[in-house]
């Protein structure tokens, strides 16, 4: 999982451990620590089906041409994003799935897409994450949902009467916050260089 | 209408996508099953790093520290233009989508839905994602150990994303 990821994980048991300690929750935290685990095989069992449905979907919509057809679609653009992947048309066509699985906010769909894609652009990278890995796990962390249905049912359940009203504000931040990502990876890529 | 449109959209992909096969004359239902098997071995090599991450979430949520860190930041969004009232949003989203869901949750009803600060929320709930378990999974799929910039581009594009937000709502609804 590499240095950044083990940093980050044992920062977080420390500073838990430490800050229970501090304000009395020692208990609290120990209880967490037996809970999170179960909670994240309880998490894969409910997420398990539909992430395995809709790789189903998609498997459908590969044989039948669909996948093409909006790959095509979103080619132009994608080339321009992962210039050393360009060739390599099954690449290419896992990441134009990937991003039209998002945009429908399908992530249960995105996510085995993105990692074929991943997959195929990490051989021979030797643990090394290269530009197109980069540029990719950052598209991947910023939402660019079109209909963010989940905010709407929770905004319905707290009463309110119009839960997509906020529709145009959340592709509006989407956008900025996209083109924010895809430029720093852009501009880091060039720094980077050699590294 | 539209709620009822949006209601049905999924219902509705599956079965435009399995009329335009039909069309092609592909067997649906074999290649759905293929597929949902390929699914099941992505499910499993998932599983690991959501039990490390999750632990730990759970821990930090449990020992207050995501409370305290919301107190020091309050002046710094202030300047950011980010409602303080958020912090705990902005602190647990890049970490867990469910944990995010909540204290999303929770500041909706508090301020209720229609207010400045229920509508930053659901904006920033529908405009960012779960960055670290994304980089997670990602990098652990593929056995990546050195991550160069993608941690850093990432935590950008949430920071812009967080900022964005509060300007949108202030666009959007005056």
């Amino acid at each position: 999982m590499g240095v950044t990821m083990s940093v980050i994980w044992t920062g977080m048991v420390v500073i838990s451990v430490l800050c229970g300690l501090a304000t009395g929750r020692g208990a609290q935290v120990a209880a967490a620590a037996v809970e999170g685990a179960g909670a994240a095989v309880e998490l894969c069992v409910s997420i398990g089906g539909m992430l395995c449905l809709w790789t189903g979907v998609m498997e459908v919509m590969r044989r039948s041409g669909l996948a093409d057809k909006l790959s095509r679609l979103l080619r132009p653009v994608l080339r321009r994003l992962y210039p050393s992947m360009a060739h390599d048309k099954a690449v290419m066509d896992s990441i134009a799935a990937n991003v039209s699985a998002n945009l429908l906010g399908l992530s249960n769909a995105a996510t085995p897409l993105g990692l074929e894609a991943a997959r195929r652009m990490g051989k021979n990278s030797g643990g090394v994450a290269n530009d197109a890995l980069c540029m990719l796990v950052v598209c991947n962390t910023a939402s660019i949902q079109l209909i963010p249905t989940t905010v709407a049912t929770v905004r319905a359940a707290a009463g309110c009467g119009t839960p997509f009203d906020i529709l145009p504000a959340v592709w509006l931040a989407s956008a900025i916050s996209v083109g924010v990502g895809i430029t720093a990876a852009k501009l880091c890529a060039r720094l980077w260089r050699g590294r | 209408m539209m709620d009822l449109f949006f209601t049905m959209l999924i219902p509705m992909i599956l079965a435009v996508v399995a009329l335009y096969a039909m069309g092609r004359r592909v067997d649906v239902y074999a290649a759905l099953v293929q597929g949902a098997g390929d699914g099941l071995g992505t499910l499993l090599r998932i599983v690991p790093s959501l039990i490390g991450l999750l632990t730990a979430v759970y821990m930090l949520r449990a020992s207050g520290a995501l409370e305290l860190a919301a107190q020091w930041f309050a002046p710094v969004l202030n300047r950011l233009g980010i409602p303080p009232e958020t912090v705990a949003l902005l602190l647990v989203r890049p970490v867990s989508g469910s944990a995010a869901l909540g204290v999303g949750s929770e500041l909706i009803a508090a301020y209720g839905p229609d207010s400045y600060i229920g509508r930053v929320a659901a904006v920033m709930l529908g405009s960012t994602e779960t960055t670290f378990y994304t980089i997670a999974v990602y990098f652990g799929a593929v056995g990546i150990t050195r991550t160069r910039y993608a941690v850093p581009a990432a935590l950008c594009a949430d920071l812009a994303g967080f900022m964005a937000a509060a300007w949108a709502v202030r666009i959007c609804f005056g």
